[in-house]
């Protein structure tokens, strides 16, 4: 009996093998794009505890010079001679472009535990072997597959280094990098008995653990954002998967009916279904982990760079199979698949054996479900509204979203109706009004796959308004902010001398500039000392400022800060910041600075000579014509031993952030255009899935004397209609969605808000190709429909049903 | 003549081959004539129908509506004889179910572009359908349905209404009524009636009949 | 995970230490200088470091008595292990690796200390003239003025997370050679190092404690040590015991325990003058009479001495038996106190204790 009856349910997907290939692929793409998102996520979230584990950076303090420079060798052993247990870092850079890698040279003897990697704590390595005269470089082997420099000691691989990092012995990297003074000291968290505190010290500045920055909450938003999408498309999928199983549903209706009459018990049938879901959740599982592999390890690379290039953070290139993902990606397959069939197998339950096939009753939703979904919509709206108000984190930033977004949805179908039903009182010929009170009959059988259209180009036209504010205000900002055509820094105050002297004679003008770490507001920030000039009048990036603004900053009279610092604190102008114990200054203007994750504040460079008079000057802002800026800049490197490296042409600069701006929007771009695509099929397999039903809609018309032809483009005009109409819907929730994005998600984010700006050319192109996805599904259910054969048609005359 | 059949073929194939509906059939009707066509169930009096309509193509033999050959007329004409000279009742899924009861009756007139209120007024109270033109399909009983079946098909004025057992879904006493007003009606406009039922009784009423079997037709 | 012994990896040789004696001693010389019998001493040279040997100490026990009437043992050592066998000046590079322990023992608490630093930077070292040895603000100085040998007096600090030291030390006896003139024999199989002491000190100070300070007196005894492979291959560990007797005599002795081979001892008698007597393998016996549960091991901490040379007979017991030293590599090392046919205090060192 089971088999039997197995065999009737299973030919139903024999018969038609497109529903069973629009199940499995809706299902499989949802799943995939979830899970591809998830695995891009948590090998990043792997390499940041990686990183944290390894280095322990986090968790230890430091020691460093007031500018930034090496400190003396004498300093360290001054210190440990007073009995202070801080132990010296030797860091740099090695190679250059992608190859390059961070030597970190620790001291084994004297660093905190905390400090030294797992490797050597668990003993795998002895000091001997890392202190041998040629020393030793552990590195993690995706790093060590990148390093081309020759002549490095031997290379020794340890998986769990972050990347791009190489651990050495402080005398290896000494040698290495050609510095014999240690870059900074780590400091041990207790220190012995009867010392006065280190902090006390004035030798060196004290940095407390959380100056170096706490990687993981910088990227949350990045991974939220991504995380959100892959939401999306997993949501968007649903959708295909659940019109398919409601169509399958309704098609064997009769099978069902039969199969109870005869006298399959209920449960069996319903086990039956169930199981018939598990299967088709496995295959699609399946298929969905290898497909979320590759679009991950496609995506992976770009992600991995954005990363990098924006908070510093080390994410692999290189995508790990963890077999705990695929099992989660399979049991999110499952219960989509479970979630999505839920309310058929409700229904088969509840079906009565004898109940005719109503296949315009399932099409068509009540009165009552209608009010219901205004209703969601609206509270929805309603929440959305509020939260954008009243919500103060990253998580309400996205919930905000979401409730837009599914709003809109809801909207959707109830909005539609209501446009039609209008349109329909307007309507002059017959067939305009029988076209109209059609579509609205159809509007709810449509529905899912309209909403996941609206999902789909609205996310699209967000996320583009987003980038498209972010890539224009960016740009200006850059000009802005690097008026000057060169930035050189010397490497020590004699070259620094040096530097200055050649550049007087040489260029328009010289900047110096300076800066050293300090707490603002009990925050770690940045205070900058900025010797004045035009270019800074004229250009400086202002959001708000009073009248000379710059010149007050010059008496030593005011201080200007950046957006961070006056978001985070509730700064405004004129408002007195405390610089420190007895300073305080009058802010006088409030800066733009994107991109940077700390407060930051500004002073003349004369008071900041003067409240940090053991910072060396070594950083310039250099004036030149805008092409002699590079023959400058290797003049300089060649009357003075300045290293090439240390003098940078603005236009490069400019270049490397735009870059790394673009890498992180591919990624998102990458994204919005499968979750288009997974939309675009989901509408595919709606038309599809109601082609049958059309028939029984259209056959009536037919018969009254319109050829099918005619049928058939009607068809096509009312689906570019209902993608028209999706698309109009769509604008505004995109332009809402993009809103949140700048003023809320950014801001929490990042503390820094862009304007808004609005790309109509873009709207159109995504017009285009909402109209292009509609053509595309509706394409193939008219062509068959104008070939129907008349017998379909007239078997509904007759009575064969 | 109004309608003229001669020696019209049709087969179907299926998986077991061909089979022929129709044998050489041969007919003709002239305005205000009235003829029955019966036959046992799958007879072919359907298929017949359907290929006097313009729905469907002959295997052979030739057709004329109107002096007009439908085997040698495009989709677009057929549509158009449909549309203008033709009144089509089926035994069920006449109307359109997105449009009111007034829209379904006014339809096919407004299609073929001879909308006369004054004559669809007439219809829908001859009918008794005037409390009810707000209504959808769906909220009508059967034999309301097929009442506005019939106004349709006569809204236009055509010149043949084609019914295919337009009582074969109904009860008696509605069958009864539905009859006389299609014959009362069909009388008024002048209009040929050919009607395909498979009830003797019913076949009795009008002026002509026809016997269909074994694809072969007889008096 | 074991904080201390995470640093493990700090025994400067790659394989494992048991094949190579306790704490890898027995490693191969290697291109380092091996004693020679019949040396010859010159100070203050001799007193500083001779990086053509590997392995070296400047090892300091004091037994002090605070003004509280309570007795406490303190211990200062300065280890110095070369890396190769070359002097090389150098930044991060050089070959020389100092490590420092520290001990202070009262009757129920032991605090240990180690602290580790490269030779080449400074942050360790010794010079010998003026004589200081160092490690961080670890010092043994020479307060020694004139003609007098360095090691006379001496200033003596050093500090832990939760002790430190501040001791003066005057020595009232001239240095003692062990072994023959100074090269004391470790085994069988000839393995030996240069070996002196100055066993004379009197020592004055505070003590720095968590309960507060306390200022003590008492004396001290300073071990000096180098070679470049001290013990056999197959030698586990040692006990080592420095003993001043009430009468005014001294004993040093030891004895190195073999997997293999019986114990070899070795001892030397010092009288009050300062002469000393050098006692070969046997003639000194140490037997253990209890033991206690230190760190998780079985440690001996009741000890018979006899050396019937001289007639001793000698029972001592630990001042507190926990006195383990918790540094990468672990041993016990405590004041004792002796009584039997010869009275006195002195230290305990136990090594090789698994």
């Amino acid at each position: 009996m089971t088999s039997a009856a197995l065999s009737a349910l299973l030919g139903h997907w024999r018969k038609h093998p497109g529903q069973a290939l629009a199940l499995i692929l809706g299902l499989a793409m949802a799943t995939a794009l979830w899970s591809g998102v998830q695995a891009i996520n948590s090998e990043a979230r792997a390499s940041y505890d990686r990183a944290a584990n390894v280095m322990g950076q986090n968790q230890i303090a430091r020691l460093a010079s007031h500018d930034g420079q090496p400190i003396a060798l004498a300093d360290f052993v001054t210190l440990r001679r007073a009995g202070y247990l801080v132990s010296p870092v030797i860091e740099g850079r090695i190679g250059n472009g992608p190859s390059a890698f961070r030597v970190v040279g620790i001291d084994p003897l004297t660093a905190p535990l905390e400090a030294l990697p797992t490797p050597i704590t668990d003993g795998r390595i002895a000091f001997g072997d890392l202190a041998t005269s040629d020393g030793l470089l552990l590195m993690s082997p995706e790093t060590a597959t990148r390093v081309t420099t020759e002549g490095l000691p031997q290379i020794r691989e340890i998986d769990e280094i972050a990347n791009g990092i190489a651990i050495t012995d402080i005398a290896t990297a000494a040698e290495l990098l050609g510095q014999e003074n240690p870059s900074y000291l780590l400091v041990r968290s207790d220190q012995p008995q009867g010392l006065p505190p280190i902090t006390d010290q004035s030798l060196l500045r004290y940095l407390e653990p959380e100056l170096t920055s706490d990687i993981s909450r910088l990227t949350d938003s990045f991974h939220l954002n991504l995380t959100a999408f892959g939401l999306l498309a997993f949501v968007v999928g649903l959708f295909i998967v659940h019109a398919t199983i409601g169509l399958a549903f309704e098609q064997r209706r009769a099978t069902f009916r039969t199969l109870r009459a005869i006298g399959l018990p209920l449960n069996r049938l319903v086990a039956l279904l169930a199981g018939e879901m598990i299967l088709v959740a496995l295959l699609a599982g399946g298929m969905g982990i290898i497909i979320g592999y590759l679009i991950a390890a496609a995506l992976l690379p770009s992600v991995a760079g954005s990363l990098r290039g924006l908070y510093g953070a080390q994410v692999s290139g290189e995508l790990a199979f963890d077999p705990v993902w695929a099992l989660s990606a399979m049991a999110i397959a499952l219960l989509g698949a479970g979630f999505a069939s839920a309310q058929a197998l409700n229904r088969v339950r509840l079906m009565p054996i004898l109940a005719p096939a109503q296949p315009r009753a399932w099409a068509m939703a009540s009165a009552r479900a209608q009010t219901i979904q205004t209703g969601l919509a609206l509270v929805l709206f309603g929440l959305s509204a509020g939260l954008a108000i009243f919500g103060s984190s990253l998580i309400t930033g996205f919930a905000c979203l979401a409730a837009l977004l599914i709003g809109a949805a809801l909207a959707l179908p109830v909005v539609g109706g209501a446009v039609l039903s209008g349109l329909g009182h307007l309507a002059r010929s017959a067939m305009a009004q029988w076209a109209l009170a059609d579509t609205r009959q159809q509007l709810p059988g449509l529905s899912l796959a309209l909403m996941a259209l609206l999902l789909a180009l609205a996310a699209n036209i967000g996320v583009s308004t987003m980038v498209g504010s972010f890539r224009a205000t960016f740009t200006g900002w850059l000009d802005q902010r690097l008026a000057a055509e060169l930035y050189v820094n010397a490497r020590n105050e004699t070259e620094a001398a040096l530097v200055l002297g050649f550049l007087e004679d040489h260029a328009d003008a010289v900047l110096p500039y300076a800066s050293a770490d300090t707490r603002l507001g009990g925050l770690p920030a940045e205070i900058y000392g900025y010797s004045n000039n035009d270019i800074y009048r004229d250009n400086w990036p202002f959001l708000d400022a009073l009248p000379n603004a710059w010149e007050s900053v010059e008496s030593g009279e005011a201080v200007l800060i950046n957006e961070q610092l006056a978001r985070r604190q509730g700064f405004s102008l004129g408002d007195e910041l405390r610089l420190s114990a007895g300073w305080s200054l009058p802010i006088s203007g409030i800066y733009s600075d994107y991109g940077n994750p700390s407060g930051q504040a500004i002073i003349g460079l004369d008071s900041f000579k003067a409240r940090y008079p053991d910072v060396p000057i070594l950083r310039f802002a250099v004036r030149v014509e805008g092409d002699s800026a590079t023959a400058l800049a290797a003049a300089l490197s060649e009357a003075t031993g300045l290293p090439p490296e240390n003098a940078i042409n603005q236009v490069e600069v400019k270049q490397l952030s735009l870059r790394i701006f673009e890498q992180t929007f591919l990624v998102t771009g990458a994204l919005n255009v499968l979750t288009l695509g997974v939309a675009g099929f989901a509408m595919l397999t709606s038309m599809l899935t109601l082609t049958s039903m059309r028939l029984m809609q259209l056959a009536p018309v037919w018969a009254l004397g319109q050829t099918r032809a005619t049928l058939a483009w009607f068809e096509l005009a009312r689906i570019i209609g209902l993608a028209f109409f999706t698309f109009v819907l769509a604008l505004p929730t995109g332009l809402g969605l993009a809103w949140i994005l700048l003023s809320i998600v950014n801001v929490e984010a990042f503390g820094w808000k862009l304007p808004m700006l609005v790309f109509p050319m873009e709207w159109l192109r995504l017009l285009g190709l909402a109209v292009l996805a509609a053509l595309i599904s509706a394409a193939w259910p008219a062509l068959r429909l104008s070939r129907t054969p008349p017998n379909s048609l007239l078997k509904l005359f007759t009575n064969e049903r | 003549m109004l309608l003229s059949a001669q020696d019209v073929n049709k087969s179907f194939s299926t998986s077991e081959g061909d089979v022929v509906v129709l044998n050489d059939a041969s007919l003709s009707l002239d305005r205000g004539q009235t003829l029955a066509l019966t036959g046992e169930s799958g007879s072919g009096k359907s298929t017949f129908l359907h290929l006097i309509a313009g729905l469907d193509r002959p295997s052979s033999g030739k057709i004329s509506l109107n002096g007009q050959d439908l085997s040698q007329a495009k989709d677009r004409d057929l549509a158009r004889m449909r549309r203008e000279e033709i009144g089509l009742i089926f035994q069920q899924f006449n109307l359109i179910p997105s449009l009111t009861l007034a829209q379904n009756l006014a339809f096919q007139a407004r299609l073929a572009g001879k909308q006369d209120e004054a004559w669809l007024d007439h219809l829908a109270d001859t009918l008794g359908l005037s409390d009810l033109l707000g209504r959808y399909p769906e909220q009508l009983s059967g034999g309301q349905q097929q009442r506005v079946a019939i106004g349709r098909a006569l809204a236009a004025k055509p010149g043949l209404i084609l019914a295919d057992e337009p009582t074969g879904n109904l009860d008696e006493e509605n069958a009864q009524r539905v009859m006389e007003l299609l014959l009362a009606l069909v009388a008024d406009s002048g209009a040929a009636l050919l009607l395909v039922t498979h009830s003797t009784d019913l076949a009795k009423r009008l002026s002509r009949r026809l016997h269909l079997s074994h694809g072969r037709l007889a008096a | 995970m074991n904080v201390k012994s995470a640093l493990t990896f700090l025994m400067m040789f790659a394989a494992p230490a048991w094949s190579q004696g306790f704490a890898g001693l027995g490693e191969d010389a290697e291109g380092f200088a091996i004693p020679q019998p019949e040396p010859s001493f010159s100070f203050p040279q001799d007193h500083g470091a001779h990086p053509d040997y590997r392995i070296e100490w400047w090892y300091l026990t004091a037994n002090l008595t605070g003004d509280d009437g309570a007795e406490y043992g303190v211990q200062w050592t300065l280890f110095r292990s070369a890396l190769r066998p070359d002097t090389a000046p150098a930044v991060w590079d050089g070959a020389q690796i100092f490590m420092g322990h520290a001990g202070l023992t009262t009757a129920d608490t032991h605090f240990s200390a180690e602290r580790f630093g490269r030779g080449s930077t400074g942050q360790a070292g010794v010079s010998a003239q003026p004589f200081a040895a160092w490690i961080d603000d670890w010092q043994m100085t020479s307060t020694a003025t004139g003609a007098q040998d360095a090691l006379s007096a001496l200033d003596l600090r050093a500090r832990g997370d939760a002790f430190s030291y501040d001791l003066a030390l005057s020595a009232t006896g001239p240095l003692v050679f062990h072994g023959q003139a100074g090269y004391s024999v470790k085994s069988a199989d000839g393995q030996a190092s240069y070996y002196y002491s100055q066993p004379f000190y009197e020592v004055e100070g505070v003590l720095s404690l968590p309960q507060g300070g306390v200022s003590v007196s008492g004396s001290a005894w300073l071990d000096r040590e180098w070679s470049s492979q001290p013990l056999s291959p197959d030698q586990t560990g040692w006990d080592w015991v420095s003993l001043q007797f009430d009468s005014g005599d001294r004993l040093m002795g030891f004895a190195l325990r073999s997997e293999t081979g019986p114990v070899f001892t070795s001892a030397t008698w010092i009288d009050p003058e300062g002469i000393s007597t050098s006692y070969p393998d046997g003639a000194l016996t140490l037997s253990p009479l209890e033991t206690s549960q230190v760190a998780g091991r079985e440690v001996p901490t009741r000890w018979r001495i006899e050396l019937p040379a001289r007639g001793l007979i000698i029972e001592t017991t630990a001042l507190n038996p926990n006195s383990w030293m918790e540094t990468s590599f672990e041993y016990w090392e405590g004041p004792i106190r002796a009584t039997g046919s010869h009275t006195g205090r002195g230290y305990l060192e136990m090594t090789g204790y698994d």
